[in-house]
């Protein structure tokens, strides 16, 4: 009977907070801005082939550097290309890369920040190797890294994979150290859970809203720094179109045809903005706490870690 | 205090050796040959031997790493095989334009954040304070490379008021000098400047809620006096903090924004070196720029501490 009761008020519970985060999520203009951006780089991402009036790689010598018409929207480039169907396909390859490298730098990360904050000996070596790649500029150690493995899209993903994975472990780790410190933990503990069934059933949980929050700053950034490396020739090489590469061959022309670089510019704004908006608005819904910190915090948290890891250093 | 430095000093060694080993095996990355690599396909096999000769490939790895970073400590990163001069020659000759458009670009976003961070603070919700949030998000959604582009086009190309590229250093006259650099310093600024002013915002917040800052009010002190000596003061060290933080971010986006300005910088020596694959370049600069920023990290926390005996005691 009682049970039973027990069972009810946690339904009840759980429904009361559902229809709570459901009011909260369409009352949250971010997260409202940053869905509606989402969708519209999802279609685009997806039905690029479809969306597009051209062949990305069509060549059209006649036609080179035209300025925008009803032919063509955006304009044609040096190749006599169609920039509109270029951007479109550019923000599907931009997408996919940020995309997949923010879902693998968000795997990694979280089990090297769970595992970090239940083992001490593991969080001494883990940690200090995130330290010491946090330390470097993304940017800087994301050129490097392509110029050894060599200008391709894969290499792309692993790499900016590597750069992000230190931000998201740190994110998880800390969240799982108070998580761990919990009374409902040590009552595991004293009912003899083992260590995996405690990290993945009960610590684990408790990290994924900060992982969210985290994994889309993460895809936002990677877009951002995919298309540096690819306008710096280190990222996705052409033909294949990019944000990045196309922006490029934009500075190239800059005299003769300005649509070469507003449009793929205006393009990545919008993609990066959409991400961003999109992990604010989850942070708010997700991690209140946090989120009245407020943003500034945040962000000093995320660019630099070098102070607080020696300060965590010094402590323990 | 001197136990306090030394700590630091002490916490840094680990991180600094791992990052080490980290630029080292990025050769270890290359898939096959890195020499071969280097020098492409139309190489003979006695250069190839020269070449694995010279950057100690032939050796184990260990003491491969021993020596490179034995060197490095020294300040010698090696000689670079394509420019034919030590990796630390060519870095010295490139950084001269990076520092100029980090600093111009860091005193340029001081100038507006602290200003627009104060209004936002005093006027919480106010006509700042909307400004702050959409400059804040603009700026970390539009990359530095992207808005110089923007910047190009606007007041290069289509007003013709700046120069499109290029740089001229100081003894050329400092007009010219500030000419070929403000666009670039602009364009790097608004991320800079966008984590400042909410830091501003932020810990000044933070400060008016303290008692002394009611009691200032109670004794009768001026708004003026009370933001200025009283808030701000208490303020500022988060924000030197928070500053020195992003340094690193700093010298990063400049190296991205030289390349379109063709700056004679660090950025554009990086980029060359990638297109040739010149490997003792690639790493140095990227091990120079990572220790300069755990070095500028360390002063500003240092500085700190000198500013508020009580973070020692944590």
């Amino acid at each position: 009977m009682v049970k039973r009761q027990q069972a009810e008020a946690i339904n009840l519970y759980k429904l009361a907070r559902r229809e709570q985060l459901l009011q909260q999520a369409f009352t949250n203009t971010r997260l409202l801005w940053g869905s509606l951006l989402a969708i519209l780089l999802l279609v685009v991402a997806l039905f690029a082939p479809w969306l597009s009036t051209y062949k990305p790689l069509e060549v059209d010598i006649v036609n080179r550097l035209a300025g925008p018409s009803t032919q063509h929207l955006f304009g044609t480039d040096n190749f006599g290309r169609d920039v509109f169907s270029r951007v479109l396909h550019g923000l599907r390859n931009s997408v996919q890369v940020g995309f997949i490298a923010s879902l693998l730098a968000s795997a990694i990360g979280l089990v090297v920040g769970l595992y970090a904050a239940m083992y001490r000996w593991l969080d001494q070596l883990l940690m200090r190797i995130m330290d010491a790649l946090f330390a470097f500029p993304a940017i800087l150690l994301a050129i490097a890294i392509m110029a050894a493995l060599g200008a391709s899209m894969l290499n792309l993903m692993m790499c900016l994979a590597i750069v992000f994975i230190p931000s998201v472990a740190r994110i998880v780790r800390s969240s799982a150290v108070v998580a761990k410190q919990q009374a409902y933990i040590e009552a595991q503990r004293a009912i003899g859970s083992s260590d995996t069934r405690m990290i993945w059933q009960h610590i684990m949980p408790n990290t994924l809203p900060a992982l969210i929050v985290q994994g889309s700053f993460v895809f936002a950034e990677s877009i951002i720094v995919e298309a540096a490396l690819s306008f710096l020739g280190a990222g996705i090489p052409a033909p294949t179109p990019s944000l990045g590469n196309q922006l490029s061959e934009g500075k190239m022309f800059i005299f003769q045809s300005w649509w070469m670089t507003l449009f793929p510019g205006i393009a990545l704004i919008v993609a990066v903005l959409a991400v961003y908006l999109l992990g604010d608005g989850f942070r708010d819904l997700l991690d209140p706490h946090t989120a009245k910190k407020g943003h500034a915090k945040a962000l000093y948290k995320r660019l630099s870690g070098l102070n607080q890891a020696g300060k965590e250093g010094t402590a323990s | 205090m001197a136990i306090y430095v030394l700590k630091r000093l002490l916490a840094l060694v680990p991180t600094l050796f791992i990052m080490s080993v980290i630029v080292f095996i990025i050769i270890y990355l290359i898939p096959g040959d890195p020499a071969r690599v280097m020098l492409g396909d139309g190489a003979d096999e006695a250069t190839i031997q020269q070449v694995r000769e010279q950057m100690g490939l032939n050796q184990p790895v260990l003491p491969q790493y021993i020596n490179w970073i034995s060197g490095a400590l020294q300040g010698n990163f090696g000689e670079s095989y394509f420019l034919g001069k030590s990796v630390m020659a060519a870095i010295g000759e490139h950084a001269g334009p990076t520092f100029s458009l980090a600093v111009l670009a860091l005193l340029l976003s001081l100038c507006t954040a602290i200003p627009l961070g104060i209004a936002a603070a005093k006027h919480q919700g106010g006509l700042a304070d909307k400004l702050l949030t959409a400059f804040s998000l603009l700026g970390m959604a539009i990359p530095g490379f992207l808005l110089s582009l923007f910047l190009v086009l606007l007041f290069a190309v289509k007003l013709k008021w700046l120069p499109v590229s290029g740089y001229a250093s100081l003894q050329d006259g400092v007009w010219s000098y500030l000419k070929h650099l403000i666009l670039p310093a602009v364009s790097l600024s608004p991320l800079m400047g966008a984590i400042i002013a909410r830091m501003v915002r932020s810990s000044m917040l933070e400060v008016m809620n303290q008692s002394y800052v009611k009691t200032a009010r109670a004794k009768g002190v001026s708004e003026h006096r009370v933001i200025y000596k009283h808030v701000l003061r208490n303020a500022l060290i988060p924000i030197i903090t928070v500053t020195g933080g992003a340094f690193g971010t700093l010298l990063a986006g400049a190296a991205v924004i030289e390349t379109v300005f063709n700056i004679p910088g660090l950025g554009q020596l990086l980029v060359h070196s990638v297109a040739r694959r010149d490997y003792a370049v690639i790493q140095g600069i990227v091990l120079f720029i990572a220790f300069l920023y755990v070095a500028v990290n360390l002063i500003v926390d240092l500085l700190y501490v000198v500013a508020d005996p009580r973070v020692r005691l944590e």
